[in-house]
């Protein structure tokens, strides 16, 4: 199970990424493998003002559908449109292409409240 | 309705079969103190023939299309349906309102729902139709959840000439909402653009009918534009035999097509149970409400039917599913279905010909007579509004005694005009036509 160091976790299964200004959002393999094979990700309008810990779109596959919660509180910068033609990439490389948001004007202070990597991994072993 | 009671014997079976020696003992989880312990309050039971013979008294009291010549529309129409269609249905294999549980083990039923999204497509102009609604009304309902859901909006924008019923429905759907719906006023019979236009700002849809519930063909030339332009979506509530015959909602920018689909081979049946159908655009497919049946193939590469987009529903959304519906109306749907594909194409046009030209035969009729004229003089499908120079609903009782439902009085529902609703099939044959002409002057002198 392939969990990044350098990367903060929601108990959600989200992961975020810090670079500089931008926040980078997914979902992390563990995720993706209870899920299986994803085939909708419904993304938020860019522009949109989202809330630590509240849902910011869902994601679907086969016979399941989930929401996904965002990890930090801000403004979305960006949202990965390529999703909304191959979604399966959320299933081939989780912490990569298959990234879901950026999030801009976050308070850094809030990713005090999200897990490590040691952490996330302490928590699937539970 | 043919009924065969249990015998004794089978109901001994069935206790065998749930582990129990008694009904008595089968009740054994209910608290005594819950149970009734006298006889219920009703009468003696009677024997067959005495309940059939009082049935048949009570059902005698009736008057009912079978000897009147019914001019009566207004959102349920008196359409022939064909011999056929009531064999087929009637085929036990499909006797359930319910998609089945394990649905696709019942190939048939859904290869039959398949053949009704596919054809309500083809006659609403649309991308994609679910496997029908409760009714017209629901099906518009439903639709202004899709378009809440889409804009993510709060308010709606409504043409005051859509049927009142649907209206109530819009509003009992989103009763527990904190939704503003406001009406647009209507132009002498047509959806005033520039009242449109005014309060269109922010909605999340524009709710029309066409025909419009006076029977009206309204101009669709800016309508769609302007609601386009305000981002909203535009509904529209269509007769289905009219979309044989006028430009489809497709066609003319519709972002979702709903509709009442008893006109499609469905008897009247005092009311119901009548079926709904919903169309949008493939863009929305993922808000639609309902269930959605596709094609598909299996292991061996043979054509199958499966459920497809299930994740919108309850069964897997719980609480954010896109709609409370979780069956259709399959069996009425089914009529439909098979309504439509006997007349075919040719046939649906036809039976829209027919209406349209004995509709207008009879107007020139009706109007010839002093007292009665049009509400509304704007191009019209196969009913019409007029005003009678005396109240509505006495014309309409000194017609019930000629064996006439002449139309459909606007006072039994909250109406801001009194009109008389009035509406032909294809089975108003000249002949009764002119004696409704002859028996109304009477009437109106």
């Amino acid at each position: 199970m392939s969990i990044p160091e350098g990367l903060k976790y929601t108990r959600e299964h989200e992961w975020v990424k810090i670079e500089g200004d931008v926040a980078i959002v997914g979902i992390t393999e563990y995720a993706q493998g209870e899920l299986g094979d994803i085939v909708f990700v419904e993304l938020p309008p860019v522009g949109k003002v989202v809330k630590q810990l509240e849902s910011f779109g869902t994601i679907e596959a086969v016979k399941a559908v989930s929401e996904m919660f965002s990890p930090l509180s801000g403004v979305v910068k960006e949202t990965n449109t390529s999703l909304e033609k191959d979604s399966t990439v959320i299933n081939k490389d989780p912490y990569g292409a298959g990234w879901i948001i950026k999030i801009a004007k976050f308070d850094l202070a809030e990713v005090n409240a999200l897990l490590d990597a040691a952490s996330y991994r302490k928590l699937l072993e539970e | 309705m043919t009924f065969v009671p249990h015998s004794d014997r089978e109901r001994q079976e069935m206790l065998r079969d749930i582990g129990v020696n008694s009904f008595e003992e089968l009740l054994q989880g209910i608290p005594e103190s819950l149970r009734l312990k006298k006889p219920l309050n009703l009468p003696e039971a009677l024997s067959e023939f005495e309940t059939v013979k009082i049935m048949g008294e009570l059902a005698a009291k009736n008057h009912t299309t079978a000897e009147f010549a019914n001019y009566m529309g207004a959102g349920a129409y008196d359409h022939f349906v064909p011999a056929v269609v009531g064999h087929l249905i009637d085929r036990s294999e499909f006797k359930t309102a319910y998609t089945p549980y394990q649905a696709e083990v019942s190939q048939g039923t859904l290869q039959g729902i398949y053949e009704f999204q596919s054809l309500i497509c083809r006659l609403t102009g649309m991308d994609v139709a679910n496997a029908s609604m409760y009714d017209g009304g629901s099906a518009t309902a439903e639709a202004v959840l899709l378009a809440l859901s889409v804009t993510n909006r709060r308010k709606i924008v409504v043409s005051s000439l859509v049927h009142p019923h649907y209206v109530d429905c819009i509003r009992i759907y989103l009763g527990g909402e904190d939704i503003e719906v406001v009406k647009v006023r209507h132009d002498d019979g047509f959806i005033d653009a520039n009242d449109l236009k005014a309060k269109i700002k922010n909605a999340a849809c524009f709710v029309m009918q066409n025909p419009n519930f006076y029977g009206i063909i309204e101009p669709i030339d800016r309508v769609p534009q302007i609601v386009k332009e305000a981002g909203g979506l535009l509904i529209v509530a269509a007769n289905p035999i009219s979309l044989a015959h006028l430009k489809t909602p497709g066609e003319f920018g519709a972002d979702v097509c709903v509709g009442e689909g008893q006109p499609l081979g469905n008897s009247l049946n005092f009311g119901g149970p009548y079926f709904g159908f919903f169309a949008t655009k493939k863009a929305f497919v993922r808000q639609l409400p309902g269930r959605l049946t596709a094609m598909t193939k299996d292991k061996n590469g043979k054509r199958g039917f499966c459920l497809t987009l299930q994740t919108r529903e309850q069964h897997i959304r719980r609480d954010k599913a896109t709609s409370n519906i979780c069956t259709n109306e399959a069996l009425c749907a089914l009529a439909g279905t098979i309504y439509m594909a006997t007349l075919g194409k040719q046939g649906l046009k036809e039976v829209a010909q027919l209406c349209f030209n004995k509709a207008h035969y009879l107007k020139d009729q009706l109007c010839s007579i002093p007292g009665v004229k049009l509400a509304h003089d704007r191009p019209f499908f196969m009913e019409f509004a007029l005003k009678l120079s005396q109240p509505t609903v006495k014309v309409f009782d000194r017609l019930i005694e000629k064996n006439i439902f002449a139309g459909v009085p606007t006072s039994r529902f909250v109406w801001e005009e009194d009109c008389l609703i009035v509406c032909a099939t294809e089975k108003r044959t000249k002949s009764e036509i002119d004696f409704y002409r002859d028996s109304l002057r009477e009437v109106m002198v």
